[in-house]
């Protein structure tokens, strides 16, 4: 694997090329390397393509700059004659091809390997919706989704902002080095585009569709992305976090995480065995809702226009607990207020359900159970 | 016809007048002017959504403009630009000059051309209608991706749709009228290769727009009956493809991109012979590459979805095919230098345009290279290092390419000269801000910063300060613009019939400025003539 298929002259041209950004310019101008071969051969594809257009970029403009300079009317005050010539005009169609091909070979070679996803050693499933990522861990079972983590108040300049602002998540993807990993890559709403720079992996995420794409990662450390397709009013705010752990620690956090589950199965089961009050699922609901909801409707309740209703004095937020419960749970069609039954417990789903009744006005007084969820489920 | 309604006029109200005048005139100069005046128009209106958007992103955080109406002036910009700015300028330049430089009389289909002219103000005005609607303007970006422009798109959508539509008829008509023109009003002894290159360009880009804007009323309408009866073209849940929408979409929008470029290539065709005091070098080398580029435009759609899962095969056809569009369009910029070469040059401020044209494009040209690498497209596609690469295409290409011919031309139009002073500076100005504001973006673009997005990490918080400083110092230059044309039609020195002591044409064998009729009677262009 870490032969380069480009061939030995490729490679040498592409060695020829290498490093010279990094000299000249320094990284801030430059396509990040990233950490696996396949993003390191593809900087070095991008640095072959950038300095042969500087190089004919010299030399075209060099021409005209000259031209520009000698052939001004106040030195060369009458102008050639000449109108053309079949010959330099051959010389110069042959030449850009004989370029192009020289082009094509190392991106050819390297596209042959980037598709290349057979015989993987682990599967994750990325399913995309608006605005936030599930991942799911085909072997194991594991599953969670990963939202955005930096506060409103520093999006709203209320607070500074951290070293990782709009780069951070509650729950990053973890993965282990050296294992070829392959993704599986789909949506449920919209098309995002899942896409981790350091990898050089950039695949949409299309209802319908699963596509593929792999990373084999030699080094231990966190790496950050964005969505990168345009995915609606959040397309800024859903960015990737990818943990890489080595092998030992990664089977560890898988074995981790199937514990916690089991825990969470037996917490819900002894949430819906008790009765909660009122100030402690408000407490609850107000945490879930700026978790989750006010990204559309607004802390104040108040939404944005009539895409985002208000929730505050809302016909179901102070109608049937029946409604509105099943709103939060089923979701709207055709809309972007999602189902939330899948990615909310019980006790949340109770807890931001008592809280949307009694918050901004809302005052039905009504306690929802979290065992009234699990039986509308 | 038109003696006719100033008879009739002079009974009327001046305003009245005023009114008929231009919205029943079926005069091809007329109409050129209107298309003219609308497309600056709509470039300030769009320009100003720009600056709304480099104000925003001026530093990270939410300060002006909330994503919800971000979103929304980003579809504007991007639409009211492409169909609103740089087309009807074309069309609009097409309406002025072919006719002159063919020496015929007028369009071949003169009613047709108001009809299509006058069916522009209102899509446009539809379009902005969107912005106070409930729900708000198109907000899914001016490629509109389904589902996000179906299922999930507000309910303006079907104003949109329908302003589309009506885009895409007085685009077809025009190019048609276009066609017409060329094919039957040519004057006596003018070949087809004897057409100024500006003609020939325009005659292919007719051509793509009356194959292209039927795709493109098609995909549109998918998706109206998506979104109301009952269709799945594009729902996964119904057994449709998503994929589906970006392949018709991109199969209208590759043409469309060299649509918006090619009249470009025949402005600086007929500019900088002139200011060399040469003939263009290899005029016939030219009329091919144009066609080459033309006829390979069809077959690189593609590259704009190489992260959509396309089959490997796909991704190499398509690759290999964008990247030969590299020949003749190194063909065209090659024959400019030869142009050049050995000359006799003054730089006057529509060669200066002309040059910045030539080179800026280049670099566009240059990173649509690197982008056709699929490998690399895989970490370029989607980010600002796009944005950089359609802006030096669109701004310095077809953007300067419509200034340099409104300098080039305007003293025939009105039969003033302009202030050359004046025009020098918005030419230096602009082109140091138009580089400002876009070079920086490649940088942006290479560090990992996503498009179309209205609040970014501290790492591209220098480069984005950059961006928007140039961004603002380049509405001011276009300020200038104005303030120049307007001058410069309202009076100034008086301009001879040739305006420009190098310049060969029809055009300049008639006075400044061109009176309503012209070649009533054909010239005949003789043997030995041109080019």
């Amino acid at each position: 694997m870490t032969s380069y298929a480009g061939g030995p002259k490729s490679g040498l041209m592409i060695l020829l090329l290498w490093g010279i950004p990094e000299v000249v310019l320094g990284a801030k101008f430059d396509m990040r390397p990233g950490v696996t071969e396949m993003s390191e051969r593809i900087q070095q594809i991008h640095h072959m393509g950038l300095w042969i257009c500087v190089v004919v970029g010299i030399i075209v403009f060099g021409a005209m700059f000259y031209s520009m300079f000698a052939h001004r009317r106040s030195r060369n005050p009458t102008p050639a004659t000449f109108t053309d010539s079949t010959l330099v005009e051959f010389i110069w169609t042959l030449i850009p091809v004989l370029i192009l091909i020289g082009m094509a070979i190392p991106a050819t070679t390297a596209l042959r390997d980037i598709e290349d996803n057979e015989n993987s050693d682990l599967t994750v499933l990325i399913t995309a919706s608006q605005w936030k990522w599930h991942y799911k861990y085909l072997a194991s079972g594991i599953s969670y989704y990963s939202n955005i983590s930096t506060p409103q108040e520093q999006i709203d300049n209320l607070e500074p902002k951290d070293e990782f602002y709009l780069l951070d998540v509650d729950k990053p993807l973890v993965l282990p080095t050296n294992k070829k990993i392959r993704f599986l890559v789909t949506a449920d709403d919209v098309i995002h585009s899942w896409w981790v720079p350091d990898f050089a992996v950039k695949q949409d995420a299309i209802p319908g569709f699963i596509n593929e794409a792999w990373a084999r990662i030699p080094v231990v450390g966190v790496f950050r992305g964005q969505c990168a397709e345009l995915c609606g009013l959040k397309h800024a705010y859903m960015p990737i976090v990818v943990d890489v752990r080595p092998e030992a620690e990664f089977d560890a956090w898988i074995e981790e995480q199937r514990l916690a589950a089991e825990l969470a199965g037996e917490a819900a089961v002894a949430a819906r065995a008790r009765t909660w009050a009122m100030d402690e699922l408000l407490s609850i609901g107000e945490d879930v809702f700026t978790k989750h909801c006010s990204t559309c409707h607004e802390r104040d309740g108040m939404g944005q226009g009539a895409k985002y209703p208000a929730l505050a004095g809302s016909e179901i937020a102070t109608g049937h607990i029946a409604d509105h419960l099943a709103r939060v749970m089923d979701g709207k069609a055709d809309s972007e207020m999602q189902a939330w039954a899948p990615q909310l417990s019980d006790l949340e789903i109770a807890a931001v359900l008592t809280y949307e009744r009694n918050s901004w006005g809302n005052d039905t007084g009504d306690i929802i159970q979290p065992l009234t969820v699990y039986e509308a489920r | 016809m038109d003696t006719h309604s100033e008879s009739k006029s002079k009974t009327r109200h001046p305003l009245l007048a005023f009114a008929a005048r231009w919205l029943l005139t079926t005069n091809h100069k007329e109409i050129g002017t209107l298309y003219l005046c609308l497309s600056f128009l709509l470039f300030f209106i769009a320009g100003s959504m720009a600056m709304f958007m480099r104000l925003e992103l001026f530093e990270p955080g939410i300060q002006f403009i909330d994503p919800l109406y971000y979103n929304q002036i980003l579809t504007l910009h991007g639409l009211i630009m492409v169909f609103g700015a740089v087309m009807p300028a074309f069309v609009g330049l097409a309406n002025w000059l072919i006719p002159m430089m063919i020496g015929a009389p007028d369009m071949a289909l003169p009613r047709m051309n108001n009809f299509s002219f006058w069916i522009l103000p209102f899509a446009f005005a539809l379009l902005l209608s969107t912005l106070f609607m409930e729900g708000g303007a198109p907000n899914f970006g001016w490629t509109f991706y389904a589902p996000l422009s179906t299922t999930y798109g507000p309910p303006s959508t079907d104003f949109f749709i329908l302003g589309v539509h009506m885009m895409g008829i007085s685009s077809i008509l025009g190019a048609i009228n276009i066609i017409v023109t060329i094919v039957n009003m040519r004057a006596p002894g003018m070949t087809y290769m004897k057409m100024p290159m500006f003609v020939w360009t325009w005659l292919i880009t007719a051509f793509l727009l009356i194959m292209v804007m039927p795709v493109l009323a098609g995909v549109v309408t998918m998706m109206l009956t998506d979104r109301h009866f009952g269709t799945s073209f594009f729902e996964a849940a119904g057994g449709g493809d998503p994929v589906l929408f970006q392949h018709i979409f991109w199969f209208f929008g590759h043409p469309e991109v060299y649509i918006m470029i090619l009249p470009g290539f025949g402005i600086a065709s007929q500019i900088i012979p002139t200011f060399a005091r040469k003939k263009l070098f290899g005029y016939h080398s030219m009329v091919y590459a144009t066609l080459a580029i033309a006829v390979l435009s069809f077959v690189v759609w593609g590259h704009h979805m190489f992260t959509t899962g396309m089959p490997v095969f796909a991704e190499l056809f398509i690759m290999y095919a964008t990247m030969l569009i590299a020949v003749p369009t190194g063909v065209k910029i090659f024959n400019w230098v030869a142009t050049m070469w050995r000359g006799s040059m003054t730089f006057e401020t529509p060669m200066l345009f002309a040059i910045g044209f030539v080179m800026m494009f280049t670099i566009g040209g240059f990173s649509g290279l690197m982008l056709a690498l699929v490998p690399a497209d895989f970490q370029y596609h989607d980010t600002y290092f796009v944005v950089a690469h359609f802006h030096y295409v669109l701004y310095p290409g077809a953007i300067f390419g419509t200034m340099a011919a409104v300098y080039y031309w305007l003293p025939k139009w009105c039969g003033h000269m302009y202030d050359e002073r004046l025009g020098k500076i918005h030419f230096w100005a602009a082109t140091f801000a138009v580089n400002l504001t876009f070079f920086p973006m490649h940088f942006t673009g290479l560090a990992g910063m996503p498009r179309r997005i209205p609040d970014y990490s501290l790492q591209f918080a220098d480069f984005n300060m950059v961006s928007s400083i140039g961004a603002g110092l380049l509405g001011l230059t276009q300020i200038l613009f104005l303030y120049i044309v307007v001058t410069t039609i309202r009076g100034g020195r008086k301009a001879t019939a040739q305006v420009w002591e190098g310049a060969e044409g029809l055009e300049w064998t008639i006075p400044s400025p061109a009176p309503l009729h012209t070649f009533s009677t054909p010239p005949v262009i003789a043997e030995g003539d041109y080019p």
